[in-house]
């Protein structure tokens, strides 16, 4: 309990990835919070990716985190950029009301 | 020891709980703050254990880019005030109890799978590029970043230059009805078109015509 171990981050990752999840589905308010929970689980993944690389003496964890934070800040730009565009064609982002695609 | 882990339980316990706090609080702007202090959490147990560059680089990208990209979108498509409902939808619809199952059976999932790590210790035991303690975390990575890993370093730079193009084509927009400067007709411009001389006579004046 007082030692910090390996353990104790993975869990810290698996609670913080299951937040991101229940986050992503049961939204339902706009599509920008499921943007937020996907920078929550790509947190987690890079947790994960630390602990391990210093637990197991790895470098290489580290230099996947750096490459999965780029993607990341990538991806939220993008993303962003795509819900501008439907906010400006349809006046709303509310997860309810976007059912262009009868999915 | 002691001081290390009741800093780990005070910064994780604060980074769950602003993490649910992201997912259930109802204005959209406390969930982009909520964000942005679990980001700083998290990058405090990452200078902690001893990736300090990696921590630095969380609270540039993540805190002073992504979260502040969040915070603008959120300004600006001005959806913090609206009317939102949690747990609560309008058609009885079933998958907020499925999803609530589905997302406690992958939490158990990684816990069982922590637990299989701890039973069998030396799963891993491949160390490819060691952490030495003489040298510095950032001297580290970026001893093997320009040179093992050069690639993917350039590869990400591309990631990166294509994110830029798509959200500048995406959300650019043509405005009809601006004036713009046309600098081809500013610069082809001569003397004979703009300038003419005349030579009035005296009380006649010069005739302006378009």
């Amino acid at each position: 309990m007082l030692s910090i171990g390996l353990g104790h981050y993975l869990t810290l990752a698996a609670i913080i990835f299951t937040i991101g999840v229940v986050g992503i589905f049961l939204n339902r308010k706009n599509i920008i919070v499921i943007l937020m929970s996907i920078e929550l689980i790509l947190l987690a993944v890079n947790i994960n990716l630390v602990s391990f690389s210093i637990f197991i003496n790895d470098l290489s964890g580290q230099i996947f985190t750096l490459f999965i934070l780029t993607v990341a800040a990538a991806e939220a730009a993008i993303g962003l950029a795509i819900i501008v565009v439907y906010y400006r064609n349809s006046g709303t982002v509310r997860v309810e009301e976007i059912h262009d695609l009868k999915g | 020891m002691i001081a290390h882990s009741i800093f780990f339980y005070i910064f994780s316990f604060i980074a769950i709980f602003s993490a649910i706090m992201v997912t259930v609080s109802k204005n959209t702007v406390h969930s982009v703050f909520f964000l942005i202090l679990d980001f700083i959490s998290i990058s405090c147990l990452f200078i902690m254990i001893g990736a300090e560059f990696l921590g630095m680089i969380m609270l540039i990208v993540y805190v002073g880019a992504v979260a502040i990209l969040f915070l603008f979108v959120v300004m600006m498509l001005n959806v913090a005030q609206q009317k939102s409902e949690w747990f609560i939808s309008r058609d009885k619809s079933t998958h907020i109890p499925v999803g609530l199952l589905v997302s406690i059976i992958i939490f158990f999932e990684l816990i069982i799978v922590i637990g299989g790590w701890k039973y069998k210790p030396n799963l891993v035991n491949s160390s490819l590029i060691e952490i030495n303690s003489n040298t510095t975390n950032t001297q580290l990575l970026g001893n093997i970043i320009y040179t093992d890993y050069v690639h993917l370093f350039q590869l990400s730079g591309m990631i990166l230059l294509v994110a830029m193009v798509g959200a500048i084509v995406l959300t650019f927009r043509k405005r009809s009805g601006v004036r713009k400067q046309s600098y081809f007709k500013q610069i082809s411009r001569e003397k004979k078109d703009g300038v003419e001389l005349t030579n009035p006579e005296t009380n006649k004046g010069v005739k302006i015509d378009a």
